[in-house]
């Protein structure tokens, strides 16, 4: 767009102004603006500050509940408006806002203690893009069953638009579903230190979050790389010589993970239906 | 200045072309879905921001179409930065313009204020000064706009807590000539107009009294808070947590009377209540349409579709 540079001076200062004052809690409101009758702008200009920061950490809040509910309300208050000043968004689609909140959190002193906390953000910020992810048909059971073994070997997976696999070395996973409203396994307790991968994806209109071992991880982390089944299962059979390939298998129908597959013999065509 | 080229309705729409004419609309949040899909043709039109809409898929595409199958939406952006010195992200421009092909909305509009500066965004509609120099950026901004959607937008007046020292136009006037240089039309939030006369001692009624109000095709209604400064004075903030206020259903009255049946949102996004409260919101405002408004409103020129 054909667009004049911008004027220089105080006459274009308001707009940066405004900006570093308010993301700024102890700084004065930017010169040239007043209130009522030439009043100071001060409360006034707090309330776009307040809005500002507000609906920022708010957007937070939603994006993260898990997070929010393993440090508390106000903490997580306080750890959301030091994350909003150092990482402000780039983009005004607030839904894709909080890439950056995982690794602020393995860097924010406070929160430390929390080791799984940074993969907890990680699989809830997973779970907003699966939920806003392009809408696919999932690979429909009876193109596997269609398929012989040694063709099934060398298949390989195209990943739904929605699937996501966030691998932690905590059980992660378990920790999202039990803070975001989903009873905890019949007897089970968590066992945080146990490590987990959390399979997120969305077939159709409901998100869905599955914590898997560490070997079936390794199984979807090589399928989403594009690697054959046999690949896959082999890689995962060397985390744990017990890994449950037949199990892993119909996750990866059940699932939805995945929206179509491809046999070598296929060449570049993708099927998915048989 | 370019006009925007006048739009007619699309030969081949995937929607129904519904009518807002003389109807009353209302906010829509997820929340009410069930609700609104179970009593179809009560409310006149929703509205949605624009925003919440441009993932590529899921809930909010699958909600959004079914209503859309049943009634009119109005598209309202929130975020476009029309107000801001700098060019519009033209990415953020295109998925504006996704949603108006994809849905069809009888009515689109976006605000006279700033959030993105330096590319960061500050999810707040932040004032401008009003200058020559703020007046031929808004008008270019709104120029991007309509081309990339292929027909005139409406623009809404702001509600303000500050003003600026170096401001040489009236709002009032400033609109007028944005919408002289533009074609657009103006969507006049009655709530924002007494919230800012509020705030700034002047009268809401002088204020109307000035607007160009032929140029209108969307009014908004909504609560408003109310705060005080270091001074002990009173002032409010737009902050669309409760019913509309009783004057400003004065006002609207008055403007419905003066400028007959407009389409009318009420907005309510925050502290969000259950579905029937803000439908019988809505139902005031539709009654005070049917019985002030005389007329369907003629439309502005090219502002409103359907």
């Amino acid at each position: 767009m054909p667009h004049a540079p911008d004027p220089g001076g105080a006459a274009a200062a308001w707009p940066r102004a405004f900006r570093t004052a308010v993301l700024d809690p102890g700084a004065p409101a930017p010169a040239g603006l007043h209130g009522c009758a030439g009043s100071p702008a001060g409360r006034r200009f707090d309330v776009y500050r307040n809005n500002v920061v507000h609906s920022l950490t708010t957007a937070l809040a939603e994006i993260f509940p898990a997070v929010e509910r393993l440090v508390g309300a106000a903490n997580f208050g306080v750890l959301a408006r030091a994350f909003v000043r150092a990482h402000p968004p780039r983009s005004p689609l607030l839904f894709a806002y909080g890439e950056a909140f995982a690794d602020f959190l393995a860097r924010y002193e406070p929160v430390r203690a929390l080791v799984y906390l940074p993969d907890v953000a990680r699989i809830e910020r997973a779970w907003l893009d699966a939920y806003h992810a392009a809408d696919a048909e999932p690979l429909p059971g009876a193109a596997l069953a269609a398929l012989a073994p040694d063709r099934l070997a060398g298949s390989r997976f195209r990943p739904h638009p929605a699937t996501r696999l966030v691998r932690s070395r905590y059980a992660a996973a378990s920790i999202v579903l039990a803070n975001r409203g989903t009873p905890p396994p019949a007897g089970g307790r968590i066992r945080a230190g146990e490590a987990e991968a959390a399979l997120v994806t969305r077939p159709a209109l409901t998100v869905t979050l599955a914590p898997l071992c560490p070997a079936e991880g390794a199984f979807f982390a090589a399928l989403l790389a594009g690697r054959t089944l046999q690949a896959a299962a082999g890689t995962a059979a060397e985390e744990d010589a017990a890994f449950d390939l037949a199990g892993a298998i119909r996750r990866l129908v059940d699932s939805g993970a995945f929206a179509a597959l491809r046999t070598d013999a296929d060449g570049e065509r993708e099927e998915t239906t048989p | 200045m370019r006009r925007a080229e006048t739009s007619s309705p699309p030969a081949a729409g995937r929607f129904p072309a519904f009518s807002v004419a003389g109807r009353a609309g209302a906010s829509f949040k997820p929340q009410h879905l069930e609700a609104i899909l179970a009593d179809p043709g009560a409310i006149g039109f929703l509205e949605v921001h624009a925003e919440n809409y441009m993932g590529a898929g899921g809930p909010p595409h699958a909600a959004l179409a079914r209503l859309r199958a049943e009634r009119p939406l109005s598209l309202h952006g929130v975020c476009m930065s029309i107000g801001g010195l700098e060019p519009l992200d033209r990415a953020h421009l295109a998925r504006f313009a996704d949603l108006v092909a994809r849905y069809e909305p009888a009515l689109v509009s976006e605000h006279l204020a700033w959030s993105t500066h330096d590319d960061v965004f500050l999810n707040d509609l932040l004032p401008l000064p009003y200058t020559d120099a703020t007046l031929a950026r808004v008008c270019d901004h709104i120029d991007a706009v309509q081309t990339a959607i292929g027909r005139p937008m409406l623009l809404e007046n702001p509600s303000t807590y500050v003003l600026f020292a170096e401001s040489t136009w009236r709002e009032t006037d400033f609109l007028r000539e944005v919408v002289r240089r533009t074609g657009c039309g103006l969507l006049l939030d009655v709530n924002n107009v007494f919230v800012s006369a509020t705030n700034h001692g002047f009268s809401a009624a002088a204020y109307l009294a000035d607007f160009p109000l032929a140029h209108v095709g969307e009014i908004h209604l909504a609560g408003h808070a109310r705060d005080a400064d270091e001074n002990g004075v009173a002032f409010l903030i737009d902050s669309h947590d409760a019913p509309v206020a009783d004057p400003v259903w004065a006002l609207y009255e008055t403007v419905v009377a003066q400028r007959g049946a407009v389409p009318t949102l009420v907005e309510w996004d925050s502290a969000v209540p259950d579905w029937p409260v803000l439908m019988a919101e809505a139902a005031a405002a539709e009654a005070i349409l049917a019985r002030k408004g005389g007329r369907v409103a003629q439309e502005p020129r090219h502002a409103a579709r359907a």
